[in-house]
């Protein structure tokens, strides 16, 4: 009895001891990358290396907002973050609700389409994007990026396989007492839909905010850029400037970083259905 | 007769709603999603520049891609990277799934922190990457302190720039495999390891014969996603190699872009992008004729 319990506390620290080193592999390069952005320039690449830095360079900081217009591309993309997420709740939400609440014909041969144009890349449908976008007047400007988010099929999906677990006598209730479908809609379905919505808006508001593609294609003013755009031309210009861009990336994780500590489970939830792209 | 008419009204005015509840989506779906496929399919049988020029080539553009040495060498590259790294991150994911299933206090810390860089931008990450992975960049002193004189030079080198941005897609995916493992190990019910317990299995024996066949459709659905995202990589092309050095990580995503918006190519690049949603079609289906055999529900 005694010699099993001294083997089960020897594969218990194995195993722990695996853990810790797989977290700090993970963690290796967040960590190496705020310590590295505090470093002085000539410290970072220093042989031997130290990974604490030893002259603490808070100014890297404000350099960066010297350099670029940082500001603007913080405020750019929180913009669009918000408003390609809002646009596409207020659009799925009502598709999944016709999809999973209402009958009409071709209901389920419409919605196949949807499913089935998840699996087309990107590459495919960029060139024509690109070429609609141009042709409405919209190149390099942030409704243009904004619209291409509002029609997502993965939402209709997300939000459709759940509505449909909620039972259809909740809805039947209601139109009995003289309901329309909208008010059924806003004061049932959606209240009780909160935790697809939540996943669907975090899982969005992520996409959007560490989109590099689209904003790339679509926008050309460098006052208009989004972070990742910001970040990968402050790289191509200042490229020697090492420790500025590692203060310039840390920044921009910030905001996702918080709301992935009080949101985990719902990008977890979202990112497990298959929401993100490649 | 009465109670039928208002059957038919009460359809007829669902059919009216639910045209009005589709059309904002709709409109746009098909504008936005549907019309470009038709589009791009027209566009890949042109020479269309992005401008005025564009003339109806037939099937040219797919002809000459396949004597087009870059293209080539960018389907194999998305190949050799496809193939190193889904498996890998696949086993990892086991493996950290394994060990985030044991009743540990805490145990979700590590949770979190292994799908810490699924959450991350590939720009941030491949920013960050590039300069861990620099000449005298953290990885080679730990490297050069356990005793290798001679570090690669990882991305700046031809021979080990895939390699590099294969090791950084192993190590940002391999938390979401085994976040999605997890869930399907904690999906296993109790009663047959108690059933494999009673018939004299040790530990290996009821993980060969209980977890992994009971795993699999969930090992599956990673086995697709992982190899789709695989085939679309182009982010962290981007942000680590731009396809180089030479065309030592030339990928097709990248090829696409390359094609379209530098080289103004568009009718060519839009043939390649065909070609990749191809593959993608073909391995999909692959997958799902061969989970008929190998998946054990």
């Amino acid at each position: 009895m005694k010699t099993k319990g001294t083997k089960n506390t020897i594969i218990f620290i194995l195993v722990l001891i695996i853990l810790v080193v797989l977290a700090l592999f993970m963690l290796f390069p967040f960590v190496w990358m705020v310590l590295g952005s505090f470093k002085p320039k000539d410290e970072l690449f220093a042989v031997p290396m130290n990974l604490l830095p030893v002259r603490w360079k808070y100014t890297n900081y404000g350099d960066v907002f010297r350099k670029i217009p940082f500001a603007n591309y913080y405020v750019n993309t929180a913009k669009i973050a918000v408003l390609s997420t809002l646009g596409q709740v207020v659009t799925c939400s009502l598709s999944a609700y016709a999809f999973s609440k209402l009958h009409f014909r071709g209901r389920d041969a419409l919605f196949l389409l949807y499913l089935g144009t998840m699996m087309i890349p990107y590459q495919v449908t960029m060139i024509p994007q690109y070429e609609l976008i141009r042709n409405m007047g919209l190149l390099d400007t942030h409704f243009g990026l904004i619209l291409l988010h509002w029609f997502s099929p993965f939402g209709v999906f997300l939000l459709r396989q759940f509505m449909l677990s909620i039972p259809d006598s909740f809805v039947e209730a209601a139109r009995i007492e003289g309901a329309n479908d909208l008010r059924i809609l806003g004061s049932i379905i959606l209240p009780l839909s909160t935790s697809a919505l939540a996943t669907l808006v975090t899982l969005k508001f992520l996409d959007s905010w560490n989109d590099y593609t689209a904003p790339m294609i679509m926008l050309s003013s460098k006052m208009k850029y989004t972070l990742q755009l910001g970040l990968r031309t402050f790289q191509q210009e200042f490229g020697v400037e090492y420790t500025l861009i590692l203060a310039g990336t840390t920044m921009s994780l910030i905001p996702i970083l918080i709301i992935y500590i009080f949101a985990q489970n719902y990008f977890i939830e979202g990112i497990a259905a298959g929401g993100v792209k490649g | 007769m009465a109670a039928k008419k208002s059957v038919s009204a009460y359809r007829k005015s669902q059919r009216k709603t639910a045209i009005l509840f589709l059309l904002p989506n709709l409109v746009g779906f098909l504008l936005f999603v549907v019309y470009p496929v038709f589009r791009a399919a027209i566009i890949s049988l042109t020479n269309w520049n992005g401008f005025k020029q564009m003339d109806f080539v037939g099937v040219r553009n797919y002809v000459s891609l396949f004597s087009d040495s870059t293209f080539i060498i960018s389907l194999q590259n998305t190949l050799i990277y496809t193939i190193v790294t889904v498996p890998l991150s696949i086993a990892f994911g086991i493996v950290m799934a394994l060990l985030m299933n044991l009743k540990i206090p805490g145990i979700k810390v590590f949770r979190t922190i292994y799908f810490l860089p699924q959450i991350t931008s590939m720009i941030a990450i491949g920013l960050v990457w590039s300069l861990v992975l620099a000449k005298y960049g953290p990885l080679n002193q730990i490297l050069m302190a356990l005793g290798n004189s001679d570090p690669p030079k990882w991305i700046s080198s031809t021979k080990y720039a895939l390699t590099s941005v294969e090791i950084v897609s192993i190590w940002r995916s391999m938390g979401y495999n085994a976040i999605i493992i997890l869930a399907g190990l904690q999906g296993i019910d109790a009663v047959l390891y108690e059933a494999a317990k009673l018939d004299g299995a040790n530990a290996w024996q009821s993980f060969v014969h209980v977890t992994i066949p009971m795993l699999s459709p969930t090992i599956f659905f990673c086995l697709v996603t992982q190899m789709i995202s695989s085939f679309k990589v182009f982010d962290i092309i981007i942000a680590m190699t731009q396809g180089g050095p030479g065309r030592a990580t030339n990928v097709l995503a990248y090829f696409v872009y390359n094609k379209s918006f530098v080289d103004s190519r568009f009718g060519y690049a839009s043939a390649a992008a065909f070609i990749m949603f191809a593959i993608i079609m073909f391995f999909t289906a692959i997958q799902f004729y061969g989970q008929k055999k190998w998946v054990n529900y």
